[in-house]
């Protein structure tokens, strides 16, 4: 889905609106850099476009970054590492913020300060984000809206909405804490084509301002990744 | 001795334009893991060779489009997602062997075929200038103008189209870079040779480098030692030119790696 948001792909079905001139920051999933291509967080920072280096700095400040080294990329510690990809999505002023499971292999603690940035970013920008995680705890509580994805939308709203939504416990378990769902549900339940309408009755009434944090969620985790995060 | 003269300098300019055109598309080659794919293009280039002799064209002509075919095929495969490894085997072999065995058709010319599989670059005249200096300057200017683009690609595809980059084109770029590099190369490392020039300098360099610019700067450096090393072999002790080079640049290769190595060791 964010692949057919930046453009990477064009969608099979559906149409995609995207306001003209809207500034989007992207912060890839995980960015494998072959150990045969040099690259320094400054030279990173500055593709494709060469930028003065006093807004390099204030979006490395921005991103938690201390400053734009000189260091090789691939000697940064996966939160480093992820914080330079957020510096760099920074870069363009976005008025929307797009990111891919941010915090993949990172530990607990480094999830949690990774996340607080983010949180930090959005107030002091005022960009809108949308973050796509399997992290159930961290999209039910950070969330101003979330959209739960398997194979089709499968429930959305407001965190306490969706966790009170009969497709979400189907998903993730009876429990009403999302975060304790311990299995994965195996079968795409597939109420999007037969009845289409009805998917949209009981939680489509957010007629609230929405919040600018909108989280894509699904049951994509594996059984045991899921249980070592609980742990 | 002034005859002398005048087929060193004129072999000294070409091998050190074509090793400078060669460094920064050699870098791509490398970190874009398409060594096998330009050892291919270059491969298919003896095809070319045959098409130039059947059609009179000038050999830079026939040799730039067979590469241009056979890289626009590859590339057309890969973006199919398919298993390359046999595929390009396949491909490389077969053209190379269709094309030695068209050029034997054309009985006059059965002793340029050394030259054109091992290059001959003492025998370039002024006239070739015309083609070299013209793809020099395409090379170079096509992967200037294009380089932060093309980095970005290779970095990562869904990054550079959130910037408005469109993977595809770039990699075009890359392709015709590469089918005018192995049209150039040709006469003068040779359509087997070819893929060592842009390898080589580039992995050698890699040793040395902080940033991609640099690692092309240094790539480019290597590789004109190599060729003026190897050409200074090649009239000390009477050995093939083009081989003459690579040798020099595999030497290159090894130091740099040694010390790499060591310095690496002195910093942990």
């Amino acid at each position: 889905m964010l692949r057919s948001l930046i453009g990477s792909i064009t969608p099979l079905k559906g149409a995609l609106t995207r306001q003209a001139g809207l500034r989007i920051g992207y912060v890839p999933q995980k960015l494998h850099i072959d150990a045969t291509l040099p690259l320094t967080v400054s030279r990173f920072m500055a593709l494709p476009r060469r930028v003065p280096a006093k807004d390099l700095e204030a979006a490395a400040a921005q991103a938690g970054l201390g400053h734009v080294s000189q260091a090789q990329l691939s000697q940064l510690s996966g939160g480093q590492f992820q914080r330079v990809l957020l510096a760099r999505a920074l870069l363009c002023r976005p008025q929307l913020l797009i990111l891919d499971e941010p915090t993949q292999g990172l530990d607990h603690s480094g999830a949690a300060a990774f996340y607080r940035q983010i949180e930090t970013v959005r107030q002091n920008t005022g960009c809108a984000v949308l973050l796509v995680s399997h992290d159930l705890h961290v999209v039910m509580a950070a969330s101003d809206r979330v959209i739960c994805l398997n194979g089709h939308v499968c429930c959305q709203g407001s965190p306490e909405q969706v966790a009170s939504s009969p497709e979400y416990q189907t998903l993730f378990g009876a429990s009403t804490d999302g975060a304790m769902a311990l299995y994965r549900h195996e079968h795409d339940h597939d109420h999007d084509h037969d009845h289409e309408h009805d998917d949209h009755h009981d939680h489509h009434h957010n007629d609230h301002p929405r919040g600018p944090v909108a989280t894509v969620t699904g049951p994509k985790v594996a059984p045991d990744a899921n249980a070592k995060e609980l742990a | 001795m002034e005859m002398f003269d005048a087929f060193l300098v004129r072999a000294i300019l070409a091998g050190v334009a074509l090793s400078l055109a060669a460094a920064p598309l050699g870098c791509f080659v490398v970190w874009r893991r398409m060594a096998y794919f330009g050892d291919a293009t270059a491969h298919a280039s003896i095809l070319g060779v045959a098409l130039s002799l059947a059609f009179a064209l000038p050999v830079f002509i026939g040799v730039l489009l067979i590469a241009l075919a056979m890289a626009l095929a590859i590339s057309a495969l890969q973006a199919r997602g398919q298993t390359l490894d046999t595929l390009l085997g396949v491909m490389a072999h077969s053209t190379l062997a269709l094309g030695l065995v068209t050029v034997s058709f054309f009985s006059d010319v059965r002793i340029d075929l050394m030259a054109y599989l091992f290059g001959d670059i003492l025998s370039v005249a002024w006239s070739d200038f015309l083609w070299i200096g013209l793809g020099l300057f395409l090379v170079v200017g096509l992967l200037g103008w294009r380089w932060s683009a093309l980095l970005t690609c290779t970095l990562n595809r869904d990054l550079a189209q959130a910037e408005g980059i469109n993977p595809k084109r770039e990699q075009l770029v890359l392709t015709l870079a590469l089918a005018l590099i192995v049209a150039l190369g040709i006469q003068i490392v040779g359509a087997i040779l070819i893929a060592a020039l842009l390898i080589i300098p580039a992995a050698a360099a890699r040793n040395f480098a902080n940033t991609p610019e640099a690692m092309a700067l240094i790539a480019a450096a290597f590789g004109a030692c190599a060729t003026l090393g190897g050409l200074a072999a090649s009239l000390h002790w009477d050995t093939p030119t083009g081989p003459s080079i690579i040798c020099c640049a595999a030497a290159l290769f090894f130091t740099s790696t040694l010390l790499g190595a060591l310095r690496g060791r002195g910093l942990s």
